[in-house]
């Protein structure tokens, strides 16, 4: 059952991936990537990590990816006017990306996977388990992480301002 | 233990399917000019390896993996609200999201 | 053995705080020279040496003749078998050089505050000479070769800052440089002499060595090899052939720097070292001849060109080398603590000296040329009678202190050979000569200055006539702490050494009492020869009025000797200039044609590299991109290869 589900999450995600790259209009790379996103929520799901597929979808689903929308959408960029690469450039692109696939999967194959407990064990994505994680063993990262976020929202606001 | 083993997914096939979309957002990046394409290629970077850091969390049994998730998503978000901004005051000055007109801070 | 112990504890903090004083006058006056005022300066320094001086007099006193006092700061370098301690060993040998350095050096600095008045480097003088006592000090009162070398390259460092101290004249630098070449030759040879001694005994302590060097058999190669080369050491800071002709030139410096420096302490370093290390050189006879050869050949050489030279302190120069020679003849014969002896009483009497010459260029604002001096006895009193007491010190005339050195040495010259106690003879009596020659050429009959100088000769302040009235009485009594046997005293200063020598003297058998008619004998030819020589002097100079004649009138060989022999232009031709030309060539062939090539390919390959990975960064991120991915790319190839 979840090998099905897990065949039809990976297609819809890869087709949605690719899509992003070739679609000629941002706008709509930005509605399939917001749809690869969603799938890769349905894998969290799968592998037992709810709360955190709710958060992914809150942040990329809900924020970021909204975020892309609007620059899109502010600078005016849903046409099919932006300059593409020349032919043989894109040809070396893919062939590219493709050998250092080939070259992943090579190296991938010789390593050894670690020994992995079947049935996954439901409770590690609760929320209450994830959140003492959070604030027992990774406390200092999190309030650090808390003034890169300040940070950067300063930083976006003064880089987004119109010069007077 | 077979029967049970085919109702799961091996942990094979979660390496190749992040591997994938790893390659792909690889060459989203290396094929696209659009400088907003790129970063989207670049989160889809980033979320392939979240996927893999949930499929090792789960496969270990071990919520470590999933609190990294977390972590990478603060970074994500933080790179995207610059990097988005950066991209705005840019096409202010040259009217393009075109990586190529960017080309002067060279030699 | 615990009265021993209870005494030497009692000594060793004023050991320690000797060479302490100077160093923090030194530090004092270095750092916050420019915060104090110049007087202040200058007895800063003058009392840390005071201090240094009460210290050593109290050990003096204290310490019996046959003790040592053993003080061990540090343990310095420890390398598997080899181990040497920063420390120090002070001996009646260290006493008598560290009372001549500090008590001379008081008087000189105390002298210094006058002379250098109105100097705009005063505050530096004092410092560098406060720095030059330290490293004397550290010399004298080292325990090993290694601490002795440490000072021996310090007064060296500061003998070249002090000759050099009117840096603005570009002649006085360059005799400055003269003098840190030609130490630096004589350096090497003790560094090598060290090196042997290292290989051979594996430490450098001197009683070890000593130790070492008697299970070796007499004349053995090693002891030989050891001992030249650190006479070649001796050589050229001691200012003995090949290696003397810097000392002249060094009287660039300040005056209070030649009496220091330059006559009654640094010159004697090496003295000091080969009484120092007297029983490998007992045991090295080869070594000793040729010592004796140098001595000897120094001492009339340079009593030669004495006899010739119109610049009152190139006089002295040449006079502090001839002794300085006389001194080594006596150690050449196996005679240390005659020679020392000799030093002590030559300190005295050639710091008096030159302290006296610099109150007659005081006096006369600048002028060194004896030929425009002449009458000043009546002018400047208290310098004439002191400067007259040290030429007859220096001459030889009893009861003065030179005689009793100087006739001993000639004594044990004659038990020796006939013919090193002719010469040495014949050199006394050029000294004698050539003293009482710049005696009466400056405070004897009329001045030949101009009218506008003579107006104003003034005798210096008390601050200097002092020193030089105490250092008369010096010249006067110094003689008598080493009364020859012969009148039927004990040695006192013999005695006192003994503990030092006497392992030499074992060693040496040869000693020959002479018979007491036979040493009347040679005292009275002495006497009268010196006598002879004083009174010809003045019929030359007083009675007939004769001047020294101007330069270009000379022929023959007293043009060569006033000419110094032409010694400098020699070593000028010999060495100096077949190095420059082969340097040239060098310049030409190495430095230019391969040197560069290589210098300039290796540019020439760096910058068309450069030309070549600019074309690279083309500014476009794609292409970085691409370039980054081919990149992982063969990484992960190579890893999975590998």
């Amino acid at each position: 059952m979840s090998q099905y589900l897990f065949f039809t999450l990976s297609i819809l995600t890869i087709i949605s991936a690719l899509y992003v790259v070739f679609s000629r209009n941002p706008m709509h790379s930005v509605l399939s990537l917001i749809f690869c996103f969603f799938t890769i929520a349905g894998h969290y799901v799968l592998l037992n990590a709810q709360f955190l597929a709710i958060v992914h979808i809150i942040v990329y689903a809900g924020a970021i990816m909204v975020l892309f929308l609007f620059t899109v959408m502010l600078l005016n960029l849903n046409k099919e006017t932006e300059p593409h690469k020349t032919n043989w450039i894109k040809i070396a692109a893919v062939i590219a990306a493709g050998m250092l696939f080939l070259v992943l999967i090579a190296s991938l194959k010789s390593t050894e996977l670690g020994p992995f407990h079947l049935p996954y064990r439901s409770t590690i994505g609760f929320v209450q388990n994830i959140g003492i994680k959070l604030f027992t063993d990774y406390l200092l990262p999190f309030e650090v992480s808390s003034i890169l976020f300040m940070s950067a929202m300063i930083g976006a606001v003064m880089l987004a301002k119109k010069e007077k | 233990m077979k029967e049970v083993a085919t109702n799961y997914v091996p942990q094979n096939w979660y390496l190749l399917l992040s591997t994938f979309l790893f390659c792909v957002g690889i060459m989203g990046v290396l094929f696209r000019r659009n400088a907003i394409i790129i970063m989207m290629c670049i989160e889809l970077m980033l979320n392939s390896v979240n996927l893999l850091l949930v499929a090792f969390s789960a496969y270990s049994g071990n919520s470590d993996g999933q609190v990294f998730v977390f972590f990478i998503m603060v970074v994500a978000a933080a790179e995207v609200a610059v990097g988005l901004a950066l991209l705005v005051s840019i096409y202010r000055n040259v009217a393009s999201t075109d990586i190529n007109v960017l080309n002067k801070l060279k030699w | 053995m615990t009265d021993q112990i209870l005494r030497d504890s009692l000594l060793i903090t004023p050991g320690m705080l000797i060479p302490l004083f100077p160093l923090i006058g030194f530090l004092i006056n270095g750092l916050f020279g420019k915060y104090l005022s110049k007087s202040i300066t200058g007895w800063i320094a003058s009392i840390s040496v005071l201090l240094s001086f009460i210290c050593t007099f109290y050990i003096f006193i204290n310490l019996p003749s046959t003790g040592a006092l053993h003080i061990d700061l540090f343990n310095w370098i420890s390398y598997s078998t080899l181990n040497i301690s920063f420390g120090f060993l002070i001996d009646p040998l260290t006493l008598v050089m560290l009372l001549v350095i500090t008590g001379v050096g008081f008087l000189i600095h105390l002298y210094s505050i006058g002379y250098m008045h109105g100097d705009e480097g005063f505050t530096r003088f004092f410092t560098h000479l406060n720095l030059f006592i330290f490293f004397m000090m550290l010399l004298v009162m080292g325990s090993n070769y290694l601490v002795m070398f440490i000072g021996w390259e310090g007064v060296g460092l500061c003998s070249y800052l002090l000759i050099g101290f009117w840096f603005k004249n570009d002649a006085y630098n360059d005799a400055a440089k003269k003098a840190f070449i030609m130490n630096r030759i004589g350096d090497l040879g003790f560094l090598l002499g060290m090196f042997f001694m290292l290989f051979n005994f594996g430490s450098l302590d001197y009683a070890v060595v000593a130790q070492k060097a008697l299970l070796l058999p007499v004349g053995s190669s090693i002891l030989v090899s050891i001992t030249l080369l650190l006479f070649v050491g001796a050589t050229g800071k001691s200012a003995q052939i090949p290696l003397y002709t810097w000392l002249p030139d060094a009287m660039a410096g300040p005056t209070p720097v030649s009496a220091l420096i330059h006559a009654a302490t640094m010159v004697t370093a090496g003295i000091y070292m080969i009484v120092r290390s007297n029983v490998i050189y007992a045991l090295a006879p080869f070594t000793l001849e040729i010592v004796a050869i140098v001595g000897v050949a120094t001492c009339l050489f340079a009593a030669i060109i004495g006899l010739m030279q119109n610049d009152i302190k190139k006089v002295l120069a040449y006079s502090t080398v001839s002794q300085l020679g006389l001194m080594f003849a006596a150690l050449g014969l196996g005679a240390f603590s005659s020679g020392m002896f000799h030093l002590v009483t030559h300190a005295f009497f050639k710091a008096l000296l030159f302290l006296g010459s610099g109150s007659v260029i005081h006096a006369l604002h600048g002028e060194q040329d004896i030929r425009k001096m002449g009458g000043l006895r009546k002018y400047i009193k208290v310098t004439y009678i002191t400067f007259f007491i040290g030429a007859i010190a220096i001459s030889g005339i009893p009861p003065f202190a030179g005689f009793f050195s100087k006739d001993e040495i000639l004594a044990k010259a004659f038990e020796h050979s006939k013919v090193i106690w002719a010469i040495l003879s014949i050199s006394s009596m050029m000294t004698a000569f050539y003293m009482f020659r710049l005696v009466y050429l400056t405070f004897f009959n009329d001045f030949r200055g101009t009218e506008e100088t003579k107006k104003h000769i003034h005798e210096s302040s008390s601050l200097m006539t002092i020193p030089l009235i105490v250092l008369a009485g010096l010249s006067i009594i110094g003689g008598f702490i080493g009364l020859p046997s012969v009148f039927g005293f004990t040695h006192q200063f013999q005695m006192y050494l003994s503990s030092v020598t006497d392992a030499s003297k074992e060693l040496m058998k040869e000693n020959i009492e002479l018979n007491h008619s036979m040493e009347y004998i040679l005292i009275a030819t002495a006497v009268i020869a010196a006598i002879a020589s004083i009174l010809y002097a003045r019929f030359k100079y007083f009675t007939k009025k004769e001047q020294p004649s101007e330069d270009i009138a000379l022929v023959g060989f007293e043009k060569a000797v006033y000419n110094k022999f032409y010694v400098d232009e020699m070593y000028d031709t010999v060495i100096v200039k077949p190095l420059k030309v082969l340097s040239d060539l060098f310049l030409v062939l190495v430095d230019k044609l391969i040197i560069d090539l290589l210098v300039n390919a290796v540019a020439w390959v760096v910058g068309l590299s450069g030309r070549m990975l600019r074309l690279v960064q083309s500014g476009n991120t794609g292409f970085y991109v691409f370039a980054m991915v081919f990149g992982i790319i063969v990484l992960f190839v190579i890893r999975l290869l590998i």
